[in-house]
């Protein structure tokens, strides 16, 4: 299963290493990255792939709002398959 | 891969637009529910509910959190009740009211219809039994709601029906006057009612459906004032293409969550229900939508226009975007649940006969509209044939959720909660039609009935 990771919030030092240490934990194979300052947000968007993910989708999504927290960030993981529906025919 | 600024926009429809699936509802047949001894029928009702739906509510948390897109109620729909109370020797129906509420809380659902009974061209037993047994059933229950389909433009009016409907009406309000007459917000009296409508409180599940199903209603007026306020001054030919491109996207959403659950839950899906369904938070009003379009208020002249461009856009857009399109789809305009309904209603710059106007439109009728207490039930039945008469000639669903909020007066606000919202007592015309409703038997079936 593939997710769109999107973490967005203040520039600071370290977040894409932080995000990606949470995944890389969990077992999620990280295929493509984006990131840009959107309106002077620091936004970045990751495609993952979810097959080899040792926790539950929930789980995952839970651990990654609360790193989000912390940090003043606000990290959402959703189903490739919502932005897929929307976007394209 | 899908890039940023798409994604972007979707996180933002969902953040700050207040987009959502309205509802996830399962339609349950209990045709082989039927018993002589109502316990006996309660029980199975009970049985099979709780064996259908069990896994619901569960399989839309799972949905909601892995799209991570809201879905805000999940409800049932069942076979008319009066159709499975009929063999039943009971003279009072509620005790299936009860069974079917203790069903719906022990699934954990939102709501579950189907206490209905559909009596277009006349009443069985079980349907005279059903409809007596209305204001109790919703008096004693929660999450049961009700309708009673008085017309269909086949048939005709069942003007006994309509009247009955109006004393049902006052008695179910009387029966709930602690909560304002809240019972009367889970009735629906309906012409051209659909069997399969995953909106409340008037879903039922329609004989022709199968033993199980999924249909999923959309909502997304936020993600559509959204879109107009960027386009000030354009020609009524651009706010139709923006609207119809974002029914097409919000139909898209529903039309994915509804194959997965159907999926997940081993049960056909049956359609999306394209409607924009407003609540009573600010930025998720249909209201906003038509005075977005350039009316001081709704209820000004040119709502109607307004409203008939919107509700023809959203299906237009929709339509492509599901393999199977049903329910009512299109805009419900219910006053209490919107925002700037009730901001117009209170400052009487909306009125009722704007509002019946507005029904030839959109994609119901007259809902959850709180009128004076002592509105007698003869203009209730009125009122009602007015809107059936106005769904039988123009082949359309129209539908009447008046609330004669007992104790209230013309000013009042009634305060129903949650995603019923606040509704300001609007006057209605005093003028008697006593001996208007008192004739009884059929309108008959209109000419453009005769289709074969």
């Amino acid at each position: 299963m593939k997710a769109i990771v999107t973490v967005i919030g203040k520039d600071t030092v370290g977040i894409i290493a932080g995000v990606c240490a949470r995944l890389a934990e969990r077992g999620v194979n990280v295929l493509d990255i984006s990131q840009t300052i959107m309106h002077g947000y620091f936004t970045m968007i990751m495609l993952v792939d979810l097959t080899a993910c040792a926790s539950s989708f929930d789980g995952l999504s839970a651990e990654l709002a609360d790193y989000g927290e912390e940090r003043g960030l606000s990290i959402r993981i959703q189903r490739e398959d919502i932005f897929n529906a929307m976007h394209r025919i | 891969m899908i890039n940023t600024g798409e994604i972007m926009q979707t996180i933002e429809m969902i953040d700050q637009q207040h987009l959502d699936v309205r509802t996830i509802t399962m339609g349950i047949s209990l045709r082989d529910c039927a018993s002589e001894d109502i316990k006996r029928c309660c029980t199975k009702i009970y049985d099979k509910i709780c064996r259908s739906a069990g896994r619901l509510v569960r399989t839309g948390e799972e949905i909601e959190a892995e799209f991570g897109i809201p879905i805000v109620n999940k409800r049932i729909s069942v076979t008319p009740v009066a159709m499975v109370g009929e063999s039943c020797t009971a003279r009072d129906f509620s005790p299936l009211a009860v069974a079917l509420d203790r069903a719906a809380h022990e699934v954990g659902v939102n709501f579950l219809g189907g206490f209905s009974a559909l009596v277009h061209k006349g009443f069985t037993s079980g349907d005279r039994r059903l409809i007596d047994s209305i204001p109790q059933a919703l008096a004693e229950t929660e999450l049961v709601c009700s309708s009673v389909n008085v017309g269909t433009t086949r048939a005709g009016i069942n003007m006994d029906a309509v009247r009955r409907m109006g004393l049902v009406i006052k008695e179910t309000a009387e029966l709930t006057r602690e909560s304002a007459g809240f019972g009367c917000a889970k009735l629906v009296v309906f012409c051209n009612a659909v069997e399969d409508n995953p909106f409340m409180a008037g879903a039922f599940h329609g004989v022709g459906e199968p033993e199980c199903v999924i249909n999923v209603g959309v909502s997304g007026p936020g993600v559509v004032s959204h879109a107009l306020r960027s386009a000030k001054g354009a020609s009524f030919d651009e706010v139709a293409e923006l609207i119809k491109k974002t029914a097409f996207r919000i139909t898209r959403m529903g039309q994915l969550v509804a194959q997965e659950a159907s999926a997940r839950l081993g049960v056909p899906f049956g359609v999306v229900d394209l409607s924009l369904a407003p609540t009573p938070a600010v930025g998720d009003s249909v209201a906003d939508i038509l005075e977005l379009m350039g009316l001081e208020s709704v209820g000004a002249a040119g709502t109607t226009a307004a409203l008939a461009l919107l509700n023809d856009a959203v299906k237009k857009g929709g339509v492509m975007a599901s393999s199977h399109v049903g329910g009512l789809s299109g805009a419900f305009i219910p006053v209490s649940e919107d925002a700037g309904m009730i901001r117009a209603a209170g400052s009487g710059k909306l009125t009722i006969e704007k509002l019946e106007a507005m029904t030839c439109v959109c994609s119901v009728g007259l809902d959850m509209i709180a009128v004076p207490g002592d509105t007698s039930a003869d203009t209730l039945s009125g009122i009602i044939a007015d809107e059936a008469a106005i769904g039988m000639i123009n082949n359309k669903t129209t539908a009447v959720r008046l609330i004669p909020a007992p104790g209230k007066k013309v000013g009042d606000v009634v305060d129903f909660g949650g995603l019923l919202g606040s509704a300001p007592v609007m006057p209605v015309n005093p003028c008697s039609q006593a001996e208007f409703i008192a004739r009884g038997g059929r309108i008959p079936a209109p000419l453009h009935s005769l289709r074969n």
